[in-house]
C-alpha cells in the first residue's frame, strides 16, 4: 500500500496538465482505479483485517484526493498568472470621462445666507420682480415724485396705449417683498428675501441687474439693537470667523427710521479680505428699523409692532468672501469663469458641516 | 455737496481738525466722499533763510544758495530769478515728496555743484500756477513749518475742502449752515447767531409780480422780489471766488456770484436778472405746452403743458426754480437788477425738472425743499451783499402768494429711543439735542424748523436722537428666537424643488450660469415672446429690451460667446424665472438645460460623439425624478416652433400638464443666435410637477420576491413611424402583475433594414421582465404570456414577431 501510495503521489506532483491530472485520478481514485479495486477486496478478508486495512485504504483515498485537489489549484493558478501576464494594460491612459458640472456663486451664497437666516428662525419670502410702482415705492413711503424715487435709476415696463396706471417698474430692491410678505403673513413676522433686482445702470461696478437680500423681523419689542446683534451674528457665520465688529453709521432709506449704513471692520492684503481685524472699514449693507408708513401700508399697526429690516447684496457678498474681482463677470458665462469661480454640486452649505469647505 | 473749512467756520466756533470733522459728519449721515486738504501736502517743508547767494561757476541762470535751515546751512543750487541773499524760503530736503514736480528728492550735483534739496516755487507745492520764482515770505522764522505759515497767514489758499452725500431727506444740509448746525448738536463747535439784515426800500418796485390762479396750488407758494438800481456789476471779491472756485464753481460777476453764494451757504437759490431787459411786469404761470426758452446755459427747452414758468409782458423768462433765460441774464453792463427768492412746490419742480432734464443747483434744492421761512430773510441780506458789493438802491419788496406755514410739532417720547434704538440717552440730552437742531420744545411737543421738510413724526425725532448720540455707541442685544428649541424648516415645497433642481443639475455635470432677465427683441421673438407687455420702457441698450419669455435665449447666447472663445462643448443650465407677460403674476420658474458639440472629450475610448435628443431627455428625465415626479409620463410630440420638428418631445403627464420639453434646437434658431451645432436641451418646469399630498415620511413596505425573475426578448416588425413608447406600452399591458419591465434594447432601421423587411418597416427589440409573485413559472405559464405579449403589441401597432 505504501508502494501505491508513493507512486500515486509522485505522479500528481509530476503532472504537468489538468488533463494528465485527470487520467491520474481515474487510475487511483476512480470507480475501477487501483484504490477502488482494492477496496473491493476488503470484502474477501475477515473481519479483523478489515478493521486494519479498511480505515487505511479510506485514508489513502482522502491523501490522494487531497494532492490531487492541490495540484489542481496550484495548475490554475500557474495558469492564470501566465494569463495575467498578457493582459498587461497602460493604466496611464485617460480615465472615461466623468462630467463635473458647477453651482453658479450667486446661487451658492444665497443657500449659504439662508441656511444662515433660518437657524435664526427666518423663513424665506419671495415676490415678483416685474412689480407695481405702488409694492417698489409708494408702500415704502416713497412717493411719485420724490426726488428718491431718480436715485434708484428704475427700469420701467411699456404700458399700452389707453392703460393709464402707473407702469409698472422691474423691482429695485427686494424691500417689496416686505410689504408682500407682511400683506400675506400680518406681525408678527421674520423673513428673508433673496433675488434678483434692476437698476439702469452699467459700468465697472454696476449691472442692470443684480442680488439682494432682503430680511425683515417684526415683533413688539424688536429694536435696533436686535438688528446689530443679527447682523454680527450673521457676519460672524457667512464669513466663517471668531469675532467680527460692525459699525452702524446714521444714513437715510425712506422705509426705515432710523436707517444705518452698516461697515464691517476688516484689513485687504494683497486684495483679499480678512474680516474682524485691521482698520478698514467697509460698508457692507444698508439697514433701519421699518418705517411706520410702511407698517401702515402693509396693514400692521405701527403703534403695536415695530422691527428692523435690511438689505445686502448677494453678488457684493459672494465677491468679498470668495475674493471674485468683477461683477460684470457674473452674468458673462464664461465657462472659465463658471468652472474656476463655481462649487461643486454636494458643497451643500450647512450649519453643521459649515458653510464653505 | 462740497464746501470749505473757512466756509464752515462762518458758521461754526469750531476748534476740531479737518479729520475730526470729517468723521463726525460721515457718523451723523452727512457721508464724507472726499477732503482735499493743501496743509496735508505741505506737511513737512520748512521756512529757510537764503544767508548767500553767488553765481554758479559753470551756469549763468543758476545761483548757489547758501540757505540757513532747522538742520543748519545747506547748500542749494537754484535757477530761480529771484533766489537771492535774505529772503525767506520754503525748503524741501533731500527725502521729501514734491507734489507739483511729482519727486522725491535726493541730493544731486548740478553743473557739478551739490545741491541739498530745493527751494520751492508755488506750483512746484501746488497751491497756484505761479512759477516765475521761488516762494518769498514776508514773514517766517527759520525752521517753522510752512504748513503753520499758510494757516496763520495765508488761510484762504490752504482751505480744505470737504465733499459730504446729501440723503435726500436732509436739503438743509444743502447748505453750510445745516452741515455746521448738526456738528454743534454733536458738540463739535458752536453755532454762530445767524445774520439778519433790513435794507429799506427806497421807492416801490416798478415790476410787479402776479401768479396765476391755477399756479398757485401745486405750483407757486410765494415769490418776493425786488429791483436794485444804478449797481455796477463786476468780478466779485477775491475771498468769494477763491471759495467759489474752491468748491468748483466758475465765479461769473458779483451779481451771480451772490445767487451762487446763498445757494451753498444758506441752500437758498436765488435768481437775478436784468430788469431792462423785461419788458413790463412778471407773471408766475403754466405752460400751455409747446412753448420754448433758451436757457442761460444757452440750450433751448421746450415745455410739456403744466410747467411752471416765469414770463415777462411778451414771453417766458425764466424756468422757475430751475434755470434762468438768457435773454435776461445779467451781463456785466447789467445796471438794474432784479432780485428773486420763491418758494416752490418741490413736486412741480421734479416734474418740470424731468422733463427738461435740466440738472442745476437750483433744481437740486428746490425739488428737495428749501427754507420758506428764510425766503424774506434772503431777500433782505442778498441785496445788503449785492449793494456791498456793486452799489446801487433797493426798491420795496413785491410779494405775490404767501410764506406756507409748515409748523407742525410731535410728542416727543424719550423712552421712545430705549425702545425703538435700544439705546440709553438721558430725558435731558434728548431735549438738548432736538433744541440744538433747531427743534423749538413746548412741554414734550418737539415743533419742527421750518427747515426740515423731512421731520414727519415721532420716530423722526428718535432717528434725530440716536442720530446726534451716534449710532456708533450702538450695542447688539441679542434677539431671542420666536420659538423655543431646534429650529423648524423653512423652506417651502417650491424652494426646495429649486434647490434639488440646481444641484441634480450640476450633478450631471452642467455648469450654472446666470443670465440677464432682459433680451433683445429678435431673440425673444424666437421663443415666442418679443411683445410689448414684455417690453422695457427704458432699456439700457436693445440687446436688452425685452424680459426673456424663456430661459434657452440666454443660454444661447452664453454659449455663442463661449464659442467665439473656443469653447465648443458646451454643458451650460440656468434656474430662474421667465415671463409670459408685463404684470407681477405672469412669471414662472423654469429649469433650462443645453448642450452643445460633443458628450466628452476625443479619448481612446470613443467617449466622444454629438450630444443628441435622448442626451437631452435622460437630463429631463433625471431632473424630473429627483424633484419627485410621477414615473409614469407621456411623451408628446408638437412642440414649440424653436425645437426640430421631429426631433422634440414633451414630457407630460396629460395633455394638459406638461412638465418639460426636450429635444434638438431647431437649426434655423441655432443659425439666427449664431451657436454651432449640434446642440439638444430641455426646458423644466417645477412647479408643474403636482406636490406630493400626505407630507409623510413614511415608505409603502418593500414587496421583493424571493423567486427568480425571468427575462425573454422579443423582436417585432413595425411600420417605420411606431413609436417605441406605444409598443412598450402594448407589451406592458399584456400582463400587469407578472410584467415587471419591459424595455427597448435595440431599433434597427433605416434601408438595410428595409431591405431585409420590407419598405417603410423597422424592427423594434424589447427585453420583457417577468416577475413571479407565489410560485416559479412553468414554461407554458411563461409561452402564455409571450404569446399575449405578441398579441397586444401587434393590436397596438400592427406589428408582427421578426421571424
Amino acid at each position: 500500500m505504501d508502494d501505491l501510495r508513493q507512486k500515486y503521489l509522485e505522479a500528481i506532483a509530476g503532472a504537468g496538465s489538468e488533463a494528465a491530472l485527470e487520467e491520474i485520478r481515474v487510475a487511483a481514485v476512480g470507480k475501477k482505479g487501483e484504490v477502488a479495486l482494492q477496496m473491493r477486496e476488503l470484502g474477501k478478508m475477515t473481519p479483523e483485517e478489515r478493521q486494519v486495512m479498511g480505515p487505511k485504504l479510506n485514508a489513502l483515498k482522502d491523501e490522494i484526493n487531497s494532492a490531487l485537489a492541490a495540484k489542481k489549484e496550484a495548475l490554475g493558478d500557474a495558469a492564470l498568472d501566465e494569463r495575467l501576464k498578457t493582459e498587461w494594460l497602460d493604466v496611464t491612459l485617460p480615465a472615461r470621462p466623468r462630467p463635473a458640472g458647477t453651482i453658479h456663486p450667486v446661487s451658492q451664497v444665497t443657500e449659504e445666507v439662508t441656511t444662515i437666516f433660518a437657524d435664526m428662525g427666518f423663513s424665506v419670502a419671495e415676490g415678483p420682480q416685474i412689480e407695481t410702482d405702488w409694492h417698489n415705492f409708494d408702500a415704502l413711503n416713497i412717493p411719485p415724485h420724490h426726488p428718491a424715487r431718480q436715485e434708484f435709476d428704475t427700469f420701467y415696463m411699456h404700458r399700452a396705449e389707453g392703460d393709464n396706471r402707473p407702469p409698472h417698474v422691474l423691482r429695485t430692491h427686494t424691500s417689496p417683498v416686505q410689504i408682500r410678505a407682511m400683506l400675506a403673513q400680518g406681525a408678527p413676522i421674520r423673513v428673508i428675501a433673496p433675488g434678483r433686482v434692476y437698476r439702469s445702470d452699467y459700468d465697472q461696478t454696476h449691472t442692470p441687474m443684480f442680488h439682494q437680500i432682503e430680511g425683515l423681523a417684526i415683533d413688539r419689542d424688536i429694536s435696533m439693537a436686535n438688528l446689530k446683534w443679527v447682523l454680527e451674528e450673521f457676519c460672524r457665520a457667512f464669513f466663517e470667523v471668531d469675532e467680527v465688529e460692525l459699525r452702524f453709521r446714521a444714513s437715510h432709506f425712506p422705509f426705515t427710521e432710523p436707517s444705518a449704513e452698516v461697515d464691517l471692520r476688516c484689513s485687504w492684503e494683497d486684495g483679499r479680505l480678512k474680516v474682524g481685524e485691521g482698520d478698514d472699514w467697509m460698508e457692507i449693507l444698508g439697514s433701519g428699523m421699518v418705517h411706520p408708513k410702511v407698517l401702515e401700508a402693509s396693514g400692521v399697526d405701527p403703534t403695536e409692532w415695530q422691527g428692523f429690516a435690511f438689505g445686502i447684496g448677494i453678488d457684493r457678498l459672494a465677491m468679498l468672501k470668495y475674493g471674485i474681482p468683477d461683477l460684470r463677470a457674473f452674468f458673462d458665462s464664461d465657462l472659465r469663469w463658471l468652472r474656476h469661480y463655481g462649487f461643486s454640486a454636494l458643497d451643500m452649505p450647512t450649519m453643521r458641516g459649515g458653510l464653505s469647505r | 455737496m462740497k464746501f470749505t473749512l473757512s466756509w464752515l467756520k462762518d458758521h461754526l466756533d469750531t476748534t476740531a481738525s479737518v479729520d475730526e470733522i470729517a468723521e463726525t459728519l460721515t457718523d451723523l449721515g452727512l457721508e464724507v466722499e472726499g477732503i482735499e486738504n493743501p496743509l496735508a501736502t505741505l506737511k513737512g517743508f520748512t521756512l529757510g533763510k537764503v544767508k548767500h547767494a553767488e553765481q554758479h561757476p559753470d551756469a549763468d541762470r543758476l545761483r548757489v544758495c547758501i540757505v540757513e535751515t532747522d538742520e543748519g546751512d545747506k547748500q542749494i543750487v537754484c535757477g530761480a530769478p529771484n533766489a537771492r541773499e535774505g529772503i525767506t524760503v520754503v525748503i524741501a530736503k533731500p527725502g521729501d515728496y514734491v507734489p507739483g514736480i511729482d519727486l522725491t528728492l535726493s541730493v544731486g550735483k548740478i553743473r557739478g555743484v551739490e545741491s541739498h534739496g530745493m527751494m520751492a516755487s508755488e506750483r512746484e507745492l501746488e497751491l497756484s500756477d505761479e512759477h516765475t520764482g521761488i516762494i518769498e515770505l514776508p514773514s517766517g522764522e527759520v525752521g517753522e513749518s510752512f504748513a503753520d505759515w499758510m494757516a496763520k497767514n495765508r488761510p484762504e489758499k490752504v482751505d480744505p475742502v470737504i465733499e459730504i452725500a446729501i440723503t435726500p431727506n436732509r436739503p438743509d444740509a444743502l447748505g453750510v449752515r445745516g452741515i455746521a448746525r448738526d456738528l454743534a448738536a454733536r458738540g463739535l463747535g458752536t453755532l454762530k447767531p445767524m445774520k439778519t439784515a433790513k435794507v429799506e426800500g427806497k421807492f416801490p418796485c416798478p415790476i410787479t409780480v402776479t401768479i396765476d390762479d391755477d399756479t398757485r396750488e401745486h405750483g407757486c407758494e410765494v415769490f418776493m422780489g425786488r429791483l436794485i438800481r444804478g449797481v455796477k456789476n463786476g468780478p466779485s471779491p477775491a475771498w468769494l471766488q477763491q471759495r467759489l472756485r474752491a468748491i468748483g464753481l466758475r465765479p461769473i460777476s458779483a451779481l451771480v456770484d451772490v445767487t451762487n453764494f446763498f445757494t451753498y451757504d444758506m441752500n437758498r437759490p436765488l435768481h437775478v436778472f436784468d430788469a431792462d431787459k423785461v419788458r413790463g411786469n412778471l407773471r408766475v404761470h403754466r405752460t400751455t405746452g409747446g412753448e420754448t426758452l433758451i436757457g442761460l446755459d444757452e440750450k433751448e427747452y421746450s415745455f410739456p403743458a403744466g410747467s411752471v414758468v416765469i414770463s415777462d409782458a411778451e414771453e417766458i423768462e425764466s424756468i422757475a426754480g430751475i434755470m434762468g433765460g438768457l435773454r435776461t441774464g445779467c451781463t456785466e453792463e447789467t445796471e438794474n437788477v432784479f432780485l428773486e427768492a420763491a418758494v416752490w412746490d418741490t413736486i412741480q419742480i421734479a416734474k418740470t425738472g424731468r422733463a427738461t432734464k435740466i440738472n442745476s443747483d437750483a433744481r437740486y434744492r428746490n425739488e428737495r425743499g428749501i427754507d420758506p421761512a428764510f425766503n424774506a430773510p434772503a431777500i433782505e441780506l442778498a441785496t445788503q451783499m449785492i449793494i456791498e458789493f456793486c452799489g446801487g438802491e433797493p426798491s420795496d419788496v413785491v410779494t405775490a402768494g404767501e410764506v406756507p406755514d409748515v409748523s407742525r410739532a410731535y410728542k416727543l417720547d424719550t423712552d421712545r429711543v430705549q425702545s425703538l434704538v435700544g439705546m440709553d440717552i438721558p430725558a435731558e440730552e434728548q431735549r438738548r439735542t432736538l433744541e440744538a437742531l433747531g427743534f423749538r420744545l413746548e412741554g414734550d411737543m418737539a415743533h419742527v424748523p421750518s427747515w426740515r421738510p423731512d421731520v414727519m413724526g415721532e420716530a423722526d425725532l428718535v432717528e434725530e436722537v440716536a442720530r446726534i448720540a451716534s449710532l456708533t455707541k450702538l450695542v447688539g442685544k441679542p434677539m431671542s428666537r420666536a420659538h423655543v428649541g431646534v429650529p423648524k424648516a423653512v423652506l417651502t415645497p417650491i424652494q426646495k424643488r429649486e434647490n434639488i433642481a440646481r444641484r441634480t443639475m450640476a450633478a450631471l455635470g452642467y455648469n450654472e450660469a446666470v443670465t440677464y432677465s432682459f433680451i433683445d427683441k429678435d431673440s425673444a421673438e424666437l421663443f415666442g415672446g418679443g411683445a410689448d407687455a414684455t417690453m422695457l420702457e427704458n432699456p439700457i441698450s436693445s440687446e436688452m429690451s425685452h424680459m426673456r419669455p424663456d430661459l434657452l435665449p440666454g443660454l444661447l447666447q452664453a454659449a455663442a460667446r463661449n464659442q467665439a472663445r473656443g469653447f465648443m462643448d458646451l454643458a451650460l443650465f440656468e434656474v430662474g424665472p421667465a415671463f409670459d407677460g408685463g404684470e407681477p403674476e405672469e412669471s414662472h420658474l423654469q429649469v433650462a438645460g443645453l448642450l452643445v458639440g460633443g458628450s466628452a472629450p476625443r479619448d481612446p475610448w470613443g467617449s466622444r460623439r454629438p450630444v443628441d435628443v435622448y442626451d437631452a431627455k435622460a437630463d429631463a428625465e433625471a431632473v424630473l425624478s429627483a424633484i419627485g415626479a410621477p414615473a409614469k409620463q407621456m411623451i408628446l410630440r408638437g412642440t414649440s416652433a424653436w425645437w426640430h420638428p421631429g426631433r422634440s418631445g414633451q414630457i407630460s403627464l396629460g395633455p394638459k400638464n406638461i412638465l418639460a420639453t426636450f429635444g434638438e434646437v431647431h437649426p434655423k434658431v441655432l443659425d439666427r443666435m449664431g451657436v454651432k451645432g449640434p446642440a439638444v436641451a430641455f426646458t423644466l418646469w417645477p412647479e408643474r410637477v403636482p406636490f406630493p399630498k400626505s407630507s409623510g415620511a413614511t415608505r409603502p413596505a418593500l414587496a421583493a420576491s424571493d423567486l427568480q425573475p425571468v427575462e425573454r426578448d422579443f423582436a417585432f416588425v413595425v411600420d417605420a413611424g411606431v413609436e417605441a413608447l406605444t409598443l412598450v406600452n402594448a407589451a406592458q399591458g399584456a400582463d400587469k402583475t407578472l410584467i415587471a419591465n419591459v424595455s427597448v434594447f435595440d431599433e434597427f432601421h433605416g434601408p438595410k433594414a428595409e431591405a431585409q423587411m420590407g419598405a417603410g418597416k423597422k424592427s423594434l427589440a424589447i427585453t420583457v421582465r417577468l416577475q413571479p409573485r407565489d410560485k416559479t413559472l412553468t414554461d407554458a405559464e411563461i409561452e402564455a404570456v409571450g404569446q399575449k405579449i405578441i398579441e397586444k403589441v401587434a393590436k397596438a401597432t400592427g406589428g408582427a414577431l421578426r421571424g
